[in-house]
């Protein structure tokens, strides 16, 4: 780890200046900040502490819910409002990490965690993402956990969490604090970017800007159902996830909400996808289509081709359950 | 302020780059906390922050003055076991010891989660009051890795005390 | 005073049996599970010494070339930084179980991707940690794509390792067989992956190096850090009381020991060095991968003519270690025309070395697989199959079997289990949309002896002291040896202290290859049965006819507390080896596996759902420590059937996931409750106290029972392992 300057943001304005600050990186949880910057993969100068910042709780919004940016995984996912009326995300925090590291992971953290690529993590390996204009070594070397969707040539990484595909399901906006005092409210689905020339960038955020909060529309109901494929039963990131809310009204499906994790360098939502299959009633032939429309653009690098046919079939495992189909 | 670690007040003096972890190892002589990974993989580190259980190798000395911290040999001592130690050691809940800590902080906190009405990834319904199955216990300790594979006992072990106090 | 014990006949003498404090074999805590449990116990890199400095290593990014030019001055500019040290006795590799000698050690030569080439040392840990990652290197490298990284490489050189068995005619067996299998089964690298990375404190005070380090055969390291380092054993000591784990990555020295030694000596005062999680991944031992091709011809009942195993594996260069393969296949099943071969090639992988149960786990794990394939084609209950093949004599050298309980494992753990072989057809039986099968396996794993001692005092105050350098791995070794020694001496087990993991003690025999029960508990028989005969001598009876139990002994109608007894303290020395026991009997532990596993139908996750493990492994010493070492083998069993595997990168031979993130070890939700027997046996050949091995049984052959379970389960056999979920989607039943 690499020398930095320690300081504590008392007030939001007090981030943002110090924020702005070539160099200088948030830190809240850090679960995946001082894993990166061990490994001096991150190398900020200065860390700025925005623990103490009034950036908690969870407070009705509208017909919604506001969560603040520090509320850690673990709480926002024991909230009785969140597990009551956003099953979807309760279920999707669970899925992802450890008790351990959801009681110091926070919301507006877990919106910033960066890629697990072996290669982004391996110093002495060509990334983009760690160091622009190097290469991807992940290109033509072992991405078994790497993307089949939107990846460029420059990069194929995977956004690695879990949250924000379900927040990404739910529509949810992410109201972040710029260094100019500005409130902006970013929906999820726009929040992360997809790598194209510029890997080094994860999502929209602005140096100086804070998150301060995500916002839950009002309640969708309907079925709201998290499934995470992965190698291990438990403590292991996704190989491919779906988050789903879907409505059934008298036998056809009046909406549906989906979104996938370990497939892009985003929580990967096609809008296409809801459109073809709203208005409809259940069948096998309507979710192969769905899942061949999904994955059209998809393509494999080689040790990850196994995606295409897993998210096809869990997604047809998700929308079977979603509409009370059996195998 | 200082932080507070089983009940004594340290000083925060040292290097920001300072991992809990190694503060409580190095700086506070406190070796029951161990290093398995340093990067949240394993859970060995696991301490009670302010009451939770956290990777001490995951958060900085000096982002926690003020705090309260629990490790292991704030829960029992050899002469004064917690009931879950002296469980760990009836069921066989270990082999090497070199998790067994990080195993032991971990169940204390997990079950201070079910009582506080905590679900987890395998709750049939994540919004009801959790049941400590074995199976629920299995993946609420799944961020303690046992390379020795007492994972059987270590649930035993577990199960024993969770009836104790209920 | 020292008593000798050579093992060169069976000893049918079952004293420990015949002995009445009553405690040998009964499930007891272990006396370290209090400072295990409250934290106290120390590890290596737990020690406090005044003015520890902290060392970091660095490691290679090339695979194969030279050190051309280390950019020291820049980081001896940073804070707190005292050296860059890249010195000749600083080994590069790790040392092989046993070696008692050196590895190799040119620091400027680069032999595989991770390969240490120096050391940062500084004041603190941060200040190292930041130095060795910013320290750059200039190297040589080999053109890659020259360099053999693989086995199929075509510039890889290929040797036979072992001697080859070569027996009757395999082809023509296969030829005419009723039912054969000619199958080839993959494993991929597998590493140890202790908890407790290597780690070391060094302190030099002129003439005397003293190490804190994890390390599994203390006798062993203590000759190889002196020959590294050129001083002499007696100028070395090694302090391991407690050892985070090993699985064979500490049974030689690791890079981090000699540098610390080197740092301390050349620094003058003591230095700390411990490899980050990724270093132990890249530079300590892997298990080598494997292709094994299996040849099974039967006749019409499933009887074995023709056995065929032959297996690729590598090593490094220069390294003597192969994957031993086909060791269990020598002597498990019948069939009188064999094939019997291993191929190493050498490759640019860090050092292959002694991975948990060497040899056994991973080819029983093909060979049990491709025996359920011989079931299957044959249309005979998996289990029957194999009480049909037990053979009466070992096939190739014509020994006897010592005890074996194969037999009644096989029946045991059947019923244990319930259960049913009758129709083995797949995708019979599904829950909602998991698929549900069932699948078994032989355990099988050689007996190992090494030569070993250990000090017994029996003292005025009625208590005794075992002393010995062997280890406690996790094995349970504190326990067993002081349930020896308190049933032949007649004290209850709080009366003995056993000191270990120290080399100021008598050598043990070491941990590693499940020998370290047997080998060093005999050193502690053979020492407690000389200090009974002192006693009987001094009571005036045969040594048979003294009874000692509670602190007292009991001779005709006297009974005389130990503390009027015991003049003086009795200290005797046991000194156990192999008088070539095994060279007159086929010596070995067996056991059975049964699998319930679930596969999903839609994603092919495998979740084991139930497992039972029966076990024949001689007499155990201590039920509950015996029975956790099944346990853990059997969760290893999980891992390598479906998870764990390590990846190199084709082009530069680097370790991919080389982290516990991506190095996938079973977690406690991949592990069912898993239900262990330990079938009753003593066996005369296998030790004075008729106890084998236990440490590595439970993995033999594991895996093999989860992949039969899973082509039970849904008709998909996967013939390469792990069986992670890609390798059953594109055969799994349509949706």
């Amino acid at each position: 780890m690499k020398p930095f300057d320690y300081q504590r943001a008392h007030g939001l304005g007090d981030a943002g200046q110090l924020l702005v600050a070539e160099g200088a990186k948030p830190i809240a949880g850090g679960t995946n900040l001082l894993d990166l910057m061990k490994l001096e993969v991150e190398t900020p100068t200065a860390l700025v502490d925005v623990n103490r910042l009034p950036l908690g709780g969870i407070t009705p919004h509208g017909e919604g819910l506001h969560i603040g940016a520090l509320v850690s995984n673990s709480a926002c996912a024991a909230d009785p409002r969140i597990r009551g009326q956003y099953p979807v995300l309760a279920r999707a925090i669970l899925a992802g990490a450890t008790f351990q590291l959801r009681n110091k992971a926070t919301t507006g953290g877990n919106l910033c965690q960066r890629t697990r690529c072996y290669y982004f993590y391996d110093l002495s390996q060509s990334c983009n993402k760690r160091e622009p204009g190097t290469g991807c070594a992940a290109i033509g070397g072992f991405n078994r956990i790497h993307a089949i969707l939107g990846a460029s040539d420059a990069c194929i990484a995977t956004y690695p969490g879990d949250m924000a595909v379900a927040l990404s399901a739910l529509d949810a906006t992410v109201e972040i604090h710029g260094a100019k005092g500005d409130k902006r409210m970013v929906p999820v689905r726009d929040f992360h970017r997809l790598p194209g020339d510029t890997p080094e960038r994860d999502n929209v955020l602005e140096p100086g800007d804070v998150i301060t909060g995500v916002v839950l529309p009002a309640p969708p109901g309907g079925t709201q159902l998290y499934r995470k494929v992965r190698d291990r039963a438990s403590y292991a990131f996704a190989l491919v996830s779906v988050a789903a809310v879907v409505h059934l009204e008298e036998g056809v499906i009046a909406s549906a909400r989906l979104a996938f994790g370990g497939l892009a360098h985003k929580p990967w939502h096609d809008p296409r996808v809801e459109a073809l299959l709203e208005g409809q009633a259940p069948s096998d032939a309507l979710f192969d289509e769905a899942a061949a429309l999904l994955l059209d653009t998809a393509r494999g690098q080689g040790s990850n081709d196994f995606k295409i046919p897993l998210t096809r079939r869990t997604l047809k495992a998700v929308l079977r359950e979603a509409t009370g189909g059996t195998l | 302020m200082p932080i507070t670690i089983n009940g004594a007040e340290h000083d925060l003096d040292v290097d920001p780059r300072t991992s809990l972890l190694d503060f409580l190892r190095t700086g506070c002589g406190l070796t029951g906390t161990k290093k398995g990974c340093d990067h949240g993989q394993c859970g060995a580190c696991t301490v009670l922050l302010n009451g939770q259980r956290i990777n001490s190798c995951l958060t900085l000395a000096v982002m926690h003055d003020g705090d309260s911290v629990t490790t292991i040999e704030g829960l029992g001592t050899p002469d004064a076991p917690h009931p879950l130690q002296a469980a760990f050691v009836r069921h066989d809940g270990y082999q090497c010891g070199y998790c067994t800590p990080g195993q032991i902080c971990s169940a204390k906190a997990m079950l201070d989660e079910v009582a506080a009405g905590w679900t987890s990834f395998v709750s049939d319904d994540v919004a009801g009051a959790p049941k400590l199955s074995e199976e629920e216990i299995r993946e609420r300790m799944s961020g303690n890795v046992c390379r020795c594979g007492a994972y059987s006992n270590i649930v035993a072990a577990i199960a024993e005390v969770a009836e104790a106090q209920a | 005073m020292t008593r000798l014990y050579t093992m060169d006949k069976p000893d049918e003498r079952n004293r420990l049996d015949a002995m009445a404090q009553g405690i040998i074999g009964r499930p007891l805590d272990r006396p370290d599970g209090s400072a295990k449990t409250t934290g106290v116990a120390p590890y290596a890199a737990e020690y406090v010494l005044a003015d520890c400095a902290e060392g970091v290593l660095v490691l290679a990014t090339i695979s194969r070339g030279e050190v051309v030019e280390i950019e020291s001055a820049p980081v001896l500019g940073m804070p707190g930084v005292l050296a860059v040290i890249a010195d000749p006795r600083m080994i590069t590799r790790s040392a092989q179980g046993g070696a008692g000698k050196s590895p190799v050690r040119e620091i400027h030569k680069v032999d595989y991707y991770g390969q240490p080439v120096a050391l940062v040392v500084a004041e603190t840990f941060e200040q190292a940690r930041d130095a060795a990652t910013r320290l750059r290197i200039a190297y040589r490298a080999d053109d890659p794509a020259k360099v053999p990284l693989e086995q199929d490489d075509s510039h890889a050189a290929h040797e036979a390792y072992g001697e080859p068995v070569e027996q009757g005619n395999l082809d023509v067996a296969m030829r005419d067989a009723a039912h054969a299998v000619d199958v080839t089964y993959t494993t991929e690298g597998h590493a140890s992956a202790a908890m407790e990375p290597h780690a070391s404190i060094a302190d030099w005070d002129g003439n005397t190096l003293t190490a804190h380090s994890s390390l599994q055969m203390l006798k062993y390291n203590q000759k190889e850090l002196a020959d590294a380092l050129g001083i002499k054993p007696e100028q070395v000591r090694l302090i391991s009381p407690y050892v985070g784990g090993g699985f064979g990555s500490k049974l030689g020295i690791s890079a981090e020991l000699t540098a610390a030694a080197v740092a301390a000596i050349e620094l003058g005062r003591p230095v700390r060095v411990v490899m980050s999680r990724q270093q132990v991944f890249q530079c300590v031992m892997r298990r080598s991968e494997t292709r094994q091709r299996i040849r099974l011809a039967a006749d019409g009942e499933g009887r074995l003519n023709g056995f065929g195993h032959e297996a690729w594996v590598s090593n490094l260069p220069g390294e003597k270690f192969a994957e031993p393969v086909t060791q269990a296949s020598e002597f498990l099943y019948r069939g009188e025309h064999r094939r019997l071969r291993i191929d190493l090639a050498r490759i640019h992988r860090m050092t292959a070395g002694s991975v948990r149960a060497p040899g056994e786990a991973v080819g029983m794990q093909c060979l049990e697989a491709a025996m359920d394939e011989l079931a299957l084609a044959s249309g005979i209950d998996p289990v029957e199959l194999r009480l049909r093949n037990i053979p009466e004599m070992h096939p190739s050298e014509g020994l006897p079997y010592s005890s074996r309980r194969l037999a009644e494992c096989l029946k045991v753990g059947a019923e244990r289990f319930g259960w049913d072989g009758s129709d083995r057809r797949p995708c019979q039986r599904r829950e909602g949309e998991w698929w549900i099968g069932t699948g078994m396996a032989t355990a099988c794993r050689v007996h190992n002896l090494n030569e070993a001692q250990a000090r017994v005092t029996l003292s005025t105050d009625g208590t005794a002291v075992v002393e010995s350098d062997m280890t406690d791995i996790g094995t349970g070794t504190y326990a067993i040896l002081g349930q020896i020694a308190g049933e032949m001496l007649g004290l209850p087990p709080e009366k003995v202290l056993v000191q270990l993991g120290d080399t100021r003690y008598p050598p043990g025999a070491g941990s590693g290859g499940s020998w370290g029960a047997a080998s060093t508990g005999s050193a502690v028989f053979a020492a407690c049965e000389s200090i009974r005969e002192q006693l009987a001598e001094q009571l005036g009876v045969d040594e048979a006819d003294l009874t000692l139990k509670d602190g007292t002994a009991v001779a005709g109608n006297r009974r005389i507390p130990f503390t009027e007894l015991v003049k003086a303290d009795l200290t005797e020395t046991g000194h156990f080896k192999n008088g070539g026991i095994d060279e007159k009997f086929a010596i070995a532990m067996y056991g059975a596996f049964f699998v319930e596993v679930g596969v999903n139908a839609y994603t092919g996750e495998t979740r084991v759902r139930r497992m039972t493990g029966a076990f024949g492994l001689g007499r155990a010493l201590n039920a509950k420590t015996a029975t956790s070492q099944c346990l853990g083998g059997m969760v290893w069993g999980i891992g390598s059937a479906l998870t764990e595997e390590l990846v190199f990168d084709p082009r530069d031979g680097h370790l991919v996931n080389h982290d516990v993130a991506e190095y996938h070890v079973p977690v406690n939700a991949d592990v069912p409750a898993l239900d262990v027997v330990l079938v009753d046996e003593r066996d005369p050949a296998g030790s004075p106290l008729q106890a084998k091995g236990v440490g590595e049984l439970g993995i033999c052959g594991a895996a093999g029972a989860i992949a039969n379970a899973i082509h039970h389960a849904c008709g998909v056999r996967v013939r390469s392992f792990p069986i992670t979920p890609d390798k059953l989607l594109d055969q799994l039943p349509e949706l």
